[in-house]
């Protein structure tokens, strides 16, 4: 009982430890972003590592996501006559939920993992302590261009994968399965509110871009700088993205939708 | 000899075209020959430990400006993170580090920065940047603190490559270089910013007989040509006894010898004599500590 209690207060004093040093990490990061003001070839660098990269991904699963969408919401609205609502529906479900979450899924799985074995492996190979020693502070080269990069990209590709997501319910439920093109584009445009839908998304998306950045760049940073550290790291940001963007989205969809 | 002469000209070109960042830069070097007779490493009862083990017990060392001091003992000893001490990347549990009249362990961070431009340090890997060339590895610490027009910046590090024979490897990545033309790389970098002091973290592991000789013969021109401070932390004694001007064995947490190279070969201390001569009993025992033989033996009959 005595060893169980002991595992235990040490695993939460480890977590609360690494979480302290998680914030730390991310106030000297923000401390770090005023310069890159003068030098935005390093943030426009990153920007197409993390963001055009990632698009071929992004493009292909929101097209899918739309596909699948599309046919399963038709198959549900055609019992009550109203599959006129499939633009309506495809349209809410992407910009509300699935394009911030699963993209934000996704971006943790090909860019946030690609940017904590990038850090990881420059740990490990002392490129950072190199740049250190070289009086380069690595925070400010290597890792706030990432970090902004991350935060930059997301709600664009979020976006992307919303656009393109439309687009395949669109191909599916009125190229595929009949649905009349202006009820599908007409329900939508009435439907979907400027504000409260499209704005709470991009919100959304913002936040979640922060938070994986932050996780992929902390854990790439404070790695043990060894191949099975950076593999260790790489999991962690994927797994721990995964539990923040799905937690949080409870928490903004509750702030956000909940009182409608 | 060329590159003693591209270097020459390297230092000469710059000052005289009053590239003020780049002689910022270099005022800590021009300092060398202010304070000739003060060390330019002045360590006293350093105290390290990670963890519960201690690297470092009450280490004082002085290291003199203009002369190449190098820092032998076994592996594991702690010699590495020496370096780190001396360069601010590791904080002691005791005593000071004083790097050119300023403890590294009391300035701020950007003065530490501003210290550390004037040193380099040469990692055992090279620690070169492996999504850049040769060319702007090289230019990397110009690029980063230095607004030198293009066409000055190409010819300085053209003459760093020049100095270190790799001028035509300049766009090579560092996964097409062998690990010699990689710390020879990692070399014509530390020299970019003309440092005062170079520190050099095992430069002679792993390598070929004829690129330790390359490496020998740069560290020695490199320190007479451009005035500098050369620390070398290195096992191998026969390579160091070649170049060094002075020797530190430390061993245990503790200085075990220091001296000239005559004066370590001479030493009366029998870990000094165990360590030069390379033999494999006597202070340092052959043997790991165990209970008696005969009766661990007999313990199993």
């Amino acid at each position: 009982m005595m060893g169980w209690l002991q595992r235990l207060g040490s695993t939460s004093l480890s977590v609360f430890e690494r979480l302290g040093r998680g914030n730390l990490f991310l106030l000297r990061i923000l401390a770090a972003l005023p310069s890159l003001v003068l030098r935005p070839g390093l943030v426009i660098a990153q920007l197409y590592s993390v963001g055009v990269l990632s698009m071929t991904l992004i493009v292909i699963s929101g097209l899918n996501v739309g596909m699948v969408l599309g046919l399963q919401g038709y198959n549900t609205l055609v019992d009550f006559g109203s599959e006129e609502s499939l633009g309506q529906l495809v349209a809410l479900s992407l910009v509300r939920e699935l394009g911030p979450v699963v993209a934000a899924l996704l971006f943790a799985g090909r860019a946030g993992s690609a940017l904590t074995a990038e850090i990881g492996l420059m740990k490990a190979t002392e490129q950072l302590s190199g740049m250190e020693m070289m009086a380069v502070d690595p925070l400010k080269r290597v890792v706030a261009p990432r970090f902004i990069a991350g935060i930059i990209s997301m709600p664009l590709l979020a976006a992307m994968f919303s656009a393109v997501g439309v687009l395949g319910g669109f191909f599916v439920g009125v190229g595929l399965l009949g649905v009349d093109s202006g009820a599908f584009w007409s329900q939508m445009q009435s439907k979907v509110d400027l504000y409260d839908d499209i704005l709470n998304g991009v919100i959304k998306s913002i936040v979640f871009g922060c938070v994986a950045a932050w996780i992929a760049v902390f854990e790439g940073y404070d790695a043990v700088p060894n191949t099975e550290g950076v593999s260790r790291a790489t999991t962690r940001t994927v797994v721990h993205t995964a539990f923040a963007v799905l937690g949080l989205d409870f928490i903004l969809t509750a702030l956000m939708f909940g009182d409608e | 000899m060329p590159a003693i002469i591209n270097l020459l000209f390297s230092i000469h070109f710059v000052h005289g075209h009053g590239c003020g960042d780049l002689q910022a830069v270099r005022q800590g070097a021009l300092k060398v020959s202010k304070n000739n007779d003060e060390p330019i490493v002045k360590i006293r009862s350093l105290r390290f430990a990670h963890g519960t083990r201690v690297i470092f017990d009450g280490v004082d060392i002085d290291i003199p400006r203009g002369k190449i001091t190098a820092i032998m003992g076994p592996s594991g000893t702690g010699k590495t993170t020496l370096l780190k001490l001396i360069g601010g990347q590791l904080q002691p549990n005791a005593g000071s580090v004083v790097v050119d009249g300023e403890d590294v362990n009391k300035v701020s961070r950007d003065a530490l920065f501003r210290l550390r431009k004037r040193m380099s340090l040469l990692f055992q890997t090279g620690a070169l940047f492996t999504d850049l060339t040769v060319f702007e590895n090289v230019a990397f610490p110009l690029r980063e603190h230095t607004r030198l027009p293009e066409s000055i910046l190409r010819d300085l590090v053209l003459m760093k490559l020049q100095a270190v024979g790799l001028r035509g490897a300049r766009d090579l990545l560092p996964a097409e270089l062998s690990g010699g033309m990689a710390r020879r790389v990692a070399l014509a970098r530390a020299i970019a910013l003309d440092p005062m002091m170079i520190m050099y973290d095992e430069p002679f592991t792993g390598q070929d007989p004829i690129t330790v000789g390359v490496i020998m013969q740069l560290i020695r021109m490199l320190n007479d040509t451009l005035g500098l401070t050369s620390i070398i932390v290195s096992h191998d004694v026969h390579e160091l006894t070649m170049i060094c001007d002075h020797m530190y064995m430390i061993s245990g947490g503790k200085v075990m010898g220091h001296g000239t190279p005559d004066d370590m070969a001479h030493s009366e201390s029998g870990w000094v004599r165990q360590f030069m001569s390379g033999l494999p009993d006597g202070p340092v025992p052959f043997h790991y500590p165990a209970p008696d033989y005969a009766d661990d033996l007999l313990a199993g009959a």
